[in-house]
């Protein structure tokens, strides 16, 4: 059993606060995602549940031990580093046996596992080269494999893919869903790039300034963001935004149409919605067609509504020219509405 | 964890010995040069400086440093450029070029004595040419000038290679492009050392001048091997003082002049070459 | 024209291109500075490898003759292998104490923020801008009350001072070379921090060590004035020939001179590879 509980976590370096109070529970085989942009602290977070930084304040947990004030080797946990962390001064094979030399395992044990892991890494005929020798990706799978040979309860992934190119990172995250999926450990995977997230969590944790703006499922996530900064960063193109007013007929005024708002909302609020949920159809918001990217299976539109910049994904076979003026109708279901001032969302 | 402690740990055994071995030894050199059983004092000083030989070691030390340096920054820049240049045979080269740093002043003056001493093998060339028909006595106590020069080649084959390795580092890290640049933008290659690699290079050129200058005032072995006690420099008299004439309050007070022209030297280069914040690499 | 002759005419010169005459001057200036620095270590070795007698000669040939008289002049003279035998002692312990005292400095300089950081590099730096042989004097008053006077390990002790500030900078470089994820990744599979230090770093800082302990050896091979003022008995080979230089005859001086360059010319090869790391920290 591999829980992870992180109970009040705040981390300080100096003056500068990089983490407040973190709560957060993983279940066991749990595959969470920490996302969010530079800074965000969720590799502090993540180096925290290593044992490689200590907390300023709070606990760690994980499988029912009390583990922050232990080094990383009593933790149970594997990890794998940003840069691989491949020992140059070892073969591939003695780098995935590393951990378990240190454990003083049976050789036959060793062998078992280090033939196992690369198989499953598909670096088999690298065993004998040195780091080296090999290239990114290879080295990648190396330091994955080392990881889970010790078949560790946690396993820790520092931004992974992030020195790969963009078609090895396309291969490899398939791969990686598939071999930890089938490996029973819990998982925590830290990233800045959403199409990862999405693809790869059981969970997503965004995060921002050191905090979690919300932790849920990938759909989750995406369909209703807990705040304006978890819509506007998920999402590719993001988010569109615009200011709207409730007047006096309990409506919200937004760019020239009126909508059904939440009824808890206070007098102005953030009216939100995304590129795909528009069509073009009369009744809509007001938009001026500025730039048009046809991208094959649809195109996408920049549109300029009330002054501000907006933009939708529109069927491929219709027909815009920039300066079209547009009428676009938001899905009522996909409407979402953000508290101005807080920046959470508002729900019903 | 002991991680807030082991850094200091670590450290310890280092401070510890520069402090017994470098610090201390410092003050009481301090110390020795200014006091008498009496009390502080200015005497010492005056013993040393009253002496005849003074002055001529002082101007001796300073003249020589003053001549020996700036060759060798020249040379060294040189030599630079052609490693630099080189791409066949780089290595066997390089090692060649830095073979005297590993050899000590003392051999170095030596090997020179070899070559300037009465039966050696300048005399043996020049009287070969039929430039010369007998040999001259080069190191006598009548030429002091010759051991001048003598001393000045002999630390110039020495020394130089020093200079060299921090300016060859020191180029290293400039950027080929910046010399594509100056050449799209009309340099031709003097053109480009005078305005790419120099100003580029003052850091290094800084840091070599500031050493080879101090390491210059310290000259004693070369010295005693080519000329024997006919050329007086500061750390020969230094020695004299404790070991000859038995007065080791004078001693300190030399070491104290070798200190002195040493910082102000280092202050001079500080200054002069100092590169504008944000203007370097 | 024709797109070959196009292409031809089109061919862009290189930039370091310097033409017949330039390559000429270039090689010449290559082969003249390599005989400045060769051939006055060849003079000295011809002097060595020739009889007493034909040291002193005059006019001299140029060529050795091969004759091992002077070398046996000096092996035989009184003092010279005791002298000899301390020279190693004393600079093999000066590798050894400046390795083991500078290696962990240079550790906790690369890997630690700590206050007092900032001094302690100004400690060392400063140490190298000093007369340090001029340390010598006070130390060798120091000695005598505490009966390190005139022994290998008290001269061994000056000379680690001497060697000390190369081997924190040099260390400091070279463990700054090696990432410390290395040593993380190492943390997570079960090393404590000694563990990951002796698996993962030793090994791969082991030549660049190996280079700066064999640059202290030479260090102290080569030093003279603290030689000369700290041992009167157990002289070094530096000390002893200093001190015989105006009354020893010729060919014993040049036999000594070689004894001193040819260990260093070894281990200026051994070491070659890692000159620029040393020197180069000069930069820092």
């Amino acid at each position: 059993m591999a829980e992870i509980q992180i109970k009040g976590v705040a981390k300080s370096f100096g003056s500068f606060k990089a983490l407040h109070s973190i709560d957060l529970t993983i279940a066991d085989q749990e595959f969470m995602v920490l996302l969010g942009a530079s800074g965000c602290g969720k590799t502090t977070l993540l180096r925290i549940i290593a044992g490689l930084e200590s907390p300023t304040q709070g606990e760690v947990w994980i499988g029912g031990r009390r583990v922050d004030q232990l080094p990383p080797r009593e933790r149970g946990i594997a990890m794998v580093f940003q840069n691989y962390a491949v020992f140059p001064h070892l073969t591939v094979y003695e780098n995935i046996a590393f951990g378990l030399r240190m454990k003083k395992m049976p050789q036959a044990e060793v062998e078992r596992r280090v033939t196992r892991t690369a198989e499953l890494m598909h670096i088999e005929q690298l065993l004998k080269r040195y780091s080296g020798q090999l290239s990114g990706g290879q080295r990648q799978r190396v330091a994955v494999a080392r990881a889970l040979a010790m078949e560790p309860d946690v396993i820790l992934m520092d931004e992974p893919l992030s020195n790969l190119d963009a078609l090895l990172r396309l291969e490899m995250r398939a791969e990686l869903k598939g071999v930890l999926a089938n490996s029973k450990t819990t998982t925590i995977y830290v990233t800045h790039d959403q199409v990862e997230a999405m693809s790869l969590a059981d969970r997503i944790s965004v995060m921002n300034g050191g905090r979690i703006v919300q932790a849920a499922s990938p759909v989750e996530v995406y369909r209703n963001p807990a705040a304006r900064f978890v819509g506007s960063f998920i999402g590719n193109p993001p988010m569109n935004f615009l200011p709207a007013r409730r007047n006096g007929d309990g409506r919200y005024h937004v760019a020239g149409i009126a909508l059904d708002g939440p009824p808890k909302g206070g007098p102005e609020l953030e009216f939100a919605i995304r590129p795909e949920d528009l069509t073009v159809a009369p009744g809509g918001l007001k938009a001026t067609a500025r730039v048009i990217e046809p991208l094959g299976a649809h195109t996408l539109v920049t549109t300029e509504v009330d002054g501000a910049l907006f933009r939708a994904i529109v069927d491929s076979d219709i027909r815009i020219a920039p300066g079209d003026e547009l009428s676009l109708v938001p899905k009522p279901d996909r409407v979402r509405w953000f508290d101005p001032e807080t920046s959470q969302a508002v729900t019903a | 964890m002991n991680s807030r402690t082991l850094p200091y740990l670590l450290l310890a055994p280092a401070t510890i010995f520069l402090v017994v071995f470098f610090l201390w030894p410092f003050l009481q050199i301090a110390w020795l040069a200014f006091s008498t059983p009496e009390g502080l004092t200015l005497k010492h000083f005056q013993t040393m400086a009253s002496n005849w030989k003074f002055w001529p070691t002082f101007w001796n030390t300073i003249i020589l440093a003053a001549i020996v340096v700036p060759l060798q920054l020249i040379m060294a820049l040189a030599m630079a450029q052609v490693v630099a240049k080189l791409n066949t045979a780089r290595n066997t080269i390089l090692y060649i070029f830095t073979i005297p740093l590993g050899l000590s002043d003392l051999a170095a003056g030596i090997i020179w004595l070899a070559i300037f001493e009465q039966s050696g093998f300048l005399n043996s060339m020049l009287v070969g040419l039929g430039i010369i028909e007998r040999p001259i006595l080069f190191l006598g106590y009548q030429n002091l000038w010759v051991i001048f020069i003598a001393v000045i080649l002999a630390e110039l084959w020495r020394a130089t290679a020093i200079v060299m390795v921090i300016l060859v580092s020191g180029m290293g890290l400039i950027p080929k492009e910046y010399y594509e640049a100056a050449e799209v933008f009309g340099a031709g290659p003097w053109k480009r050392f005078v305005k790419v690699t120099l100003p580029m290079l003052r850091p290094s050129i800084q840091t070599a001048l500031i050493l080879r200058t101090i390491a210059a005032f310290e000259v004693f072995a070369v010295v005693v091997a080519l000329g024997g006690t006919t050329l007086p420099v500061l750390v020969g008299e230094t020695f004299n003082w404790q070991f000859a004439l038995n007065d080791r309050n004078v001693a300190a007070a030399y070491a104290l002049v070798i200190l002195a022209i040493s910082i102000a030297a280092t202050l001079v280069f500080l200054r002069v070459l100092r590169t504008p914040k944000g203007a370097t690499l | 024209m024709t797109a070959a002759t196009v292409a031809a005419e089109d061919k862009p010169r290189a930039v370091s291109d310097i033409g017949v005459a330039g390559r000429f001057l270039f090689w010449t200036s290559v082969v003249l500075l390599c005989a400045w620095v060769l051939v006055p270590i060849y003079l000295l070795f011809v002097n060595t490898f020739s009889s007493p007698q034909e040291v002193t000669a005059f006019p001299k040939t140029g060529v050795p003759s091969f004759d091992m008289g002077s070398v046996n002049f000096f092996l035989s003279f009184t003092g010279v292998l005791k002298a000899l035998w301390n020279s190693v002692l004393v600079a093999v312990l000066t590798m050894l104490l400046s390795i083991g005292i500078g290696a962990p400095a240079g550790y906790a300089l690369s890997r630690f923020e700590f206050p007092g950081k900032a001094t302690f590099r100004m400690l060392v730096l400063m140490t190298r801008a000093f007369p340090l042989p001029l340390l010598a004097l006070p130390i060798a008053v120091m000695f005598i009350r505490i009966g390190l006077d005139d022994t290998p390990l008290g001269l061994a002790l000056v000379h680690t001072t001497l060697a000390i500030p190369f081997a924190v900078l040099v260390t400091f470089s070279i463990f700054s070379g090696i990432p410390i994820e290395l040593e993380e990744a190492a943390w997570t599979l079960g090393c404590n921090r000694l563990q990951a230090f002796q698996k993962v770093v030793m090994p791969l800082v082991l030549p660049g060590i190996t280079a700066s302990a064999i640059f202290a050896f030479t260090i102290s091979w080569n030093e003279v004035f603290a030689a000369a003022v700290l041992t009167v008995e157990n002289r070094t080979l530096t000390a002893f020939l200093l001190q015989s230089l105006s009354v020893s005859p010729l060919h014993l001086r040049f036999a000594g001179g070689a004894a001193l360059v040819v260990p260093a010319l070894v281990f200026i090869f051994a070491v070659r590879k890692y000159m620029f790391a040393m020197w180069g920290i000069a930069n820092r």
